[in-house]
């Protein structure tokens, strides 16, 4: 048996990796790869484990009736079944009563097949993805200053050049461990880590300045670093003058954010802020780089232009080994992003509200430009109306387990409840697999070819290494054999390679513009950096040197002013929860609580909190606590630690059931991006009275 | 159409605009603000930046010119009020013309309280050459321009404002006496321990401070400017800056009848004893209190606009404070009422280390941080005035209060020290006990320490730990030969 070269199934670092069956086993090699060099964390390792788990799904299932259990029936049985339900409904209620929701995991190609059998089979606006839970504010505020949103707009391997490097609501140390090599190496050649998080996480111990703000203070936090780098000096107004526009709008907000009040606010020390800016302001070369903390905020885009505004106060984008990136953390949030799976988006990251984007689209999809549904709504706005009397009547649901990573989750039960039709494809009965209606299994990553982008947008070849078990089918198939029963499967090959190169076609003159990235191409080693117009481009490893793809060529300061969190502390509900994830598990933990090996490692869904507030609530370590909102309630086990803040606990979102931390978070979401605020909410804690404890079973 | 007059165009009048377009987007209010300052709005107390030479007076506007125009609001700026009927709701300006109003806003703040001293005010009653106040853009302009020149600077009050004034004129290279009456420095806001741990700092950076310093005269011999001391005593001064006190702005008020007190007073919707006419900022006294602080001035002007257009929490109950020095090294934070010493009702904690410049003291009332004073060294003064803020209990730990605690982040030097169930590897969960046992099957080199746990293979941050406890158990263990490593075998489950 031959090895095959690929990357690791999960996170955006995309981490090389071989494949090889030696005797009955599957073994893993790392490979050296730039974003990894040779490194895995336990997750990689292990992610092998998934592809022979007894729990597979290896046959589709169904149910008849709400109240009947799940069935296996044949692939016929349940493909016919969704067609026949789906035309019921159009007939009864239109074609906006489907709705469809994908995933940042999905290849490119799925991506793209998912958004055009929404629009084109289904004649569906209703589409979106939980890259709307991800990525969505940086994305936005990207798109605003720059023109374009590409995570990093830089190689990854540049980070290790910096001199500084702020990384904000960021626990790369757990969430992407092999990304710390590039942190490290920065930090070696003498750069200065800088982590703003409410919590001392294991990447903030690594860092010569940790400040550690008030949960949904981040803004604040932006606004006043802008106003010490104008005041002490090290605002670059040379770049200012040349490459941007809108700075004195920007100022006009940031000179009301003096340092003393942004302390105040945030409950960082002045002096920190400014030890902070000079690092940054003094260095060669400085990056600024948010993740999830700073943007699951219902005013995470504000947030994440708030930085960019620093950042390009400082003169650092476009600029060697310096600039503004957002750390993806979907395996294919960014190319997710890119090709249709969002509500107002078409392949090639164009808008489908414009009608030369929709008339060249629909073009590659030989229909009438007016066939094209308009913009539909926002991954958590779809599962809030799904069931309810102008909403959707049924959901398909590939590469995602809303019920877990949804906020509000309790509101989604029931939205999902109230459907006629649910039909998930998965490669496990996820707790959402477990709602459905029709639960068609499908392929892994090792057992189907494909591309995935990752954070830096580099478009780069997933191989088959497997075949996947009989009766298991691709995503692909999965949508070209429902196509078929909507009359128009030719218009939907199972290929992946025959995708890739529609998709090519169809993102050709877009802001993501693939059309240069062959197929081959894609596998080389390194893969391929977007924009790549043409065969002979060598693609853009690094974005923005001469201009920027705005009007003007300048990148734009947007004015933002800080605002308080949607559901502050108050005497009810005292404490901030934040949420997060932990290093042994992925998302919902659909994949990750069933290797064996990671839930040893992290067997049980937890509640942080500090000595104080524990000693304050007579709780000890290990204790059963409860933590409850206005919306829900989720328990855990308690672990003392004095690295998060006394005001403000902290619980992974990856499990189910009672250790439900999206039973507890809110759906305010972000007037752009409307990205929900996961990060922060009002809870109380207490112990699980010992009667009730329950012991959430993690491996099913 | 209501028409809202505002008199002041500072800090509390132009946010009360701004907050009150943020809300009638309908523009239902017809808008109209005076300020006797010719410059657009500015953030005033950034002029201690713009002293210091940090920034310009052109870097501190706060809302520019072309803000109204788009937001259709009438500005006129270097317009003085100088009466208001209130029976004809008019206001008149000193040039003679009136505006109307529905609702009149009173946002005039204060004035800078010079002390009558000979020299310092010339015949016609203006400040004399040399003197300054320290308020507006124009005080600070005519500072800056005679220190250009100054070899010795006086300034007159060691209060918040003085000690800012005489820190950005140190740094202009200028010698800084600070003359204070009082016995220490800041006698409002801190005690004299903190007083007395004040003045060495400056003394650090060239201020100078003499306590009770009183000025009887400023006077001038052939080209030598000096003030005399009451005590006798001459001190060289090329310019002296008077920050000695305000006196809230309330002449308007107090000439058109409305309740007076120390400040025009105001009720829990800041109105005044008219109920067509409100009061904001530093004018305005709120149950007894007189704040010189923009915090509660912005929250004023958030009631107000709350008020005239409806919304809701248009309720002011008083502001906590929380003061802060703004001089480069020179970090000071007070709050509440930090003079207080043990007494039967509150506990005090105290921290004093006078040659590092260090001085800490936290109040506490029934479980409640009701003051606290940090000077110094101050990695925990978010934590204090969160607390402070909030109300929240003090932790019964109090010294995590004064200093920082290191978190989890503690480096292990010598491997014998770690415990066994510790993690080593994070990145693939190896601990201790792992890679002990893995050595001992016969695992000699971090490499194949690697080859069996995997650790290491994630950001390989845990290079240095793991060999370091390779060798640790060679070195505890110096006459076993190594076996010859069994065939370490990748471990794929
Ligand atoms: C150098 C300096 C540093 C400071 N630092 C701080 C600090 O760090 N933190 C803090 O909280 N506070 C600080 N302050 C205090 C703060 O600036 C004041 O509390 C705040 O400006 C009060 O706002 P106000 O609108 O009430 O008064 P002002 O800002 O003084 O505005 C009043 C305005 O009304 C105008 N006016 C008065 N009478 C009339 C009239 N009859 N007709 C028309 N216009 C009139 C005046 O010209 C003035 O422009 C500082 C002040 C100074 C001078």
């Amino acid at each position: 048996m031959t090895a095959t070269a690929t990357h690791c199934p999960y996170c955006a670092l995309q981490c090389g990796m071989t494949l090889e069956r030696v005797d009955d086993r599957i073994a893993i090699t790392p490979r050296d790869f730039p974003t990894n060099r040779g490194g895995l964390c336990q997750k990689g390792w292990t992610s092998a484990d998934l592809l022979s788990s007894p729990e597979r799904l290896t046959t589709p299932l169904m149910r008849q009736t709400r109240a009947a259990p799940l069935l296996p029936v044949t692939w016929d049985e349940a493909l016919d079944r969704v067609a026949a339900d789906v035309r019921r409904l159009q007939a009864e209620s239109g074609p906006d009563s489907i709705a469809v929701f994908g995933g940042g995991g999905l290849t490119n190609e799925k991506s793209y097949a998912l958004g055009k059998f929404a629009r084109v089979a289904l004649r569906t606006s209703k589409i979106d993805y939980n890259g709307r839970f991800c990525m969505s504010s940086a994305a936005a505020a990207g798109n605003k200053a720059f023109g374009v949103d590409r995570g990093l707009p830089f190689p990854v391997t540049d980070i290790g050049t910096a001199h500084a490097i702020l990384l904000v609501g960021s626990n790369v140390a757990e969430t992407m461990p092999p990304f710390v090599q590039h942190l490290a190496d920065a930090q070696r050649s003498g750069g200065a880590l800088i982590v703003a998080d409410p919590r001392r996480t294991p990447t903030a111990q690594s860092a010569a300045v940790h400040l550690q703000l008030t949960p949904g203070t981040d803004l604040a936090l932006a606004l006043g670093l802008l106003h010490l780098a104008m005041t002490d000096g090290y605002v670059d107004k040379e770049y200012i003058a040349d490459r941007t526009t809108g700075f004195d709008d920007v100022w006009r907000r940031a000179v009301t954010w003096w340092p003393e009040r942004v302390e105040r606010v945030t409950g960082v020390p002045v002096e920190q802020m400014r030890e902070a800016v000079r690092l940054l302001g003094s260095a060669e070369r400085a990056m600024i780089l948010t993740a999830r903390g700073a943007e699951q905020q219902s005013k995470g885009t504000d947030t994440v232009s708030g930085f960019i505004n620093l950042a390009l106060a400082l003169g650092l984008p476009g600029r060697p080994g310096s600039g503004y990136g957002c750390l993806t953390g979907q395996g294919n949030g960014q190319g997710g992003r890119e090709h249709g799976q969002k509500a107002d988006q078409l392949p090639g990251y164009r808008k489908i509200d414009d009608p030369a984007a929709r008339e060249h689209v629909a073009g590659v999809w030989g229909i009438d430009a007016s066939e094209l549904p308009g913009a539909g709504v926002s991954a958590y706005e779809l599962l809030d109306s799904l069931g309810t009397v102008d909403g959707p009547r049924a959901l398909l649901v590939f590469g995602s387990n809303v019920v877990v990573s949804a906020p509000n989750a309790r509101r989604v039960d029931e939205r999902l409840a109230a459907l006629d039709l649910l039909v998930v494809a998965d490669l496990v009965l996820s707790e959402t697999a477990a709602r459905a209606d029709v639960v068609l299994p499908v392929a892994q990553w090792a057992e189907e070819d494909g591309t995935m982008t990752n954070l830096e947008g580099r478009v780069l070849r997933r191989n088959k290494a497997f075949e996947p078990p009989p009766g298991v089918r691709t995503d692909l198939e999965v949508l070209s054999g429902l196509a078929d029963r909507f009359g128009c499967g030719e218009k939907f090959p199972a290929d992946p390679a025959a995708v890739f190169a529609e998709l090519r076609r169809a993102s050709a003159g877009g802001i993501a513009d693939y059309a240069g990235v062959t197929w081959e191409r894609a596998a080389s080693t390194g893969g391929v950096f977007w924009p790549c117009p043409d065969e002979s481009h060598p693609g853009t490893p690094r974005l923005f040197r001469e201009s920027f793809p705005t009007p003007d060529g300048r990148a734009r300061f947007v004015e933002v002013e800080h605002r308080p969190v949607a559901e502050d502390i108050d005497q009810d509900y005292p404490l901030y929860l934040t949420t997060g994830r932990v290093l042994a598990h992925y998302q919902s933990g659909a994949q990750t609580r069933r290797v064996r090996a990671l839930v040893d490692a992290s067997p049980e869904p937890f509640v942080e909190a500090h000595p104080e507030l524990a000693l304050r609530y007579g709780l000890h370590e290990g204790d059963a606590v409860r933590v409850t909102s206005r919306r829900g309630t989720a328990e855990g086990v308690l672990r003392v630690t004095e690295t998060i803040r006394t005001d403000t606990l902290f619980m992974p979102f990856h499990w189910s059931g009672a250790g439900r931390a999206n039973s507890v978070t809110s759906d305010a979401l972000d007037p752009t991006s409307k990205m929900p605020e996961f990060k922060i909410c009002a809870v109380r804690l207490e112990a699980v009275p010992a009667e009730a404890v329950q012991h959430d079973v993690a491996v099913s | 159409m209501t028409r809202v007059v505002v008199v002041g165009n500072g800090m509390a009048g132009s946010r009360v605009v701004e907050e009150l377009r943020a809300r009638d987007l309908q523009r239902a209010l017809d808008i109209c603000v005076l300020g006797a300052e010719t410059f657009p709005a500015y953030n005033r107390i950034l002029l201690s930046s713009v002293l210091a030479g940090k920034v310009t007076v052109g870097d501190i506007a706060l809302t520019p010119e072309a803000w109204y125009e788009q937001n259709d609001v009438q500005l006129e700026l270097g317009v003085t009020v100088a009466r208001i009927d209130r029976t004809a709701r008019v206001v008149i300006a000193s040039d003679g013309r009136t505006f109307g109003y529905d609702e009149l806003v009173l946002a005039t703040g204060s004035r800078p309280r010079v002390p009558t001293v000979p020299g310092f005010t010339d015949p016609g009653g203006d400040l004399a050459a040399g003197v300054s106040v320290f308020r507006t853009v124009g005080d600070c302009e005519r500072i800056i321009a005679g220190s250009a020149s100054a070899a010795h600077a006086i300034v007159v009050g060691g209060g918040l404002l003085g000690l800012e004034a005489a820190r950005g004129l140190a740094g202009r290279g200028v010698a800084v006496t600070v003359l204070h009456k009082a016995g220490h420095l800041m006698e409002k806001q801190i005690d004299d321990l903190a007083g007395g741990v004040l003045v060495r700092t400056l003394a650090r950076l060239g201020v100078d401070v003499r306590l009770r310093g009183v000025p009887i005269r400023y006077d001038t011999a052939g080209a030598e400017r000096f003030i005399v001391l009451a005590d006798g005593q001459h001190l060289p001064a090329d310019i002296v800056v008077i920050a000695a006190g305000v006196e809230p702005d309330v002449c308007l008020a107090r000439d058109s009848g409305l309740d007076v007190n120390r400040a025009i007073v105001v009720d829990d919707r800041m109105r005044t004893s008219d109920p067509h006419v409100w009061a904001i900022g530093e004018c305005a006294e709120h149950r007894g209190t007189v704040y010189g602080l923009v915090a509660p001035a912005w929250e004023h002007a958030a009631v107000v606009a709350n008020a005239l257009t409806g919304a809701g929490g248009a309720s002011y109950a008083g502001s906590a404070i929380v003061t802060r020095l703004k001089a480069s090294n020179v970090d000071l934070a007070t709050m509440g009422d930090a003079h207080l010493e043990d007494d039967e009702t509150a506990e005090v904690v105290r921290f004093v280390d006078p040659v590092r410049g260090t001085y800490k003291k936290l109040v506490i009332r029934d479980g409640r941080l009701t003051g606290a004073i940090l000077l110094g060294e101050n990695a925990t003064v978010g934590a204090v005035t969160q607390l402070f803020d909030r109300g929240g209990p003090v932790p019964s730990d109090r010294i995590t209060l004064l200093f920082p605690g290191r978190g989890a982040a503690t480096t292990v030097e010598n491997p014998a020290h770690i415990p066994d169930r510790a993690t080593v590897c994070r990145c693939n969960n190896v601990s201790k006990r792992a890679i002990t046992k893995c050595w001992l099957a016969g695992a000699r080199t971090v490499a194949a320490v690697a080859g069996v746990t995997r650790a290491t293979t994630g950001c390989g941050g845990c290079r240095d730990l793991v060999a370091g406890i390779v060798d640790w158990m060679a070195a505890a263990d110096p006459d076993e030969q190594p076996d010859v490593p069994a065939l370490v075998t990748l471990a794929v489950s």
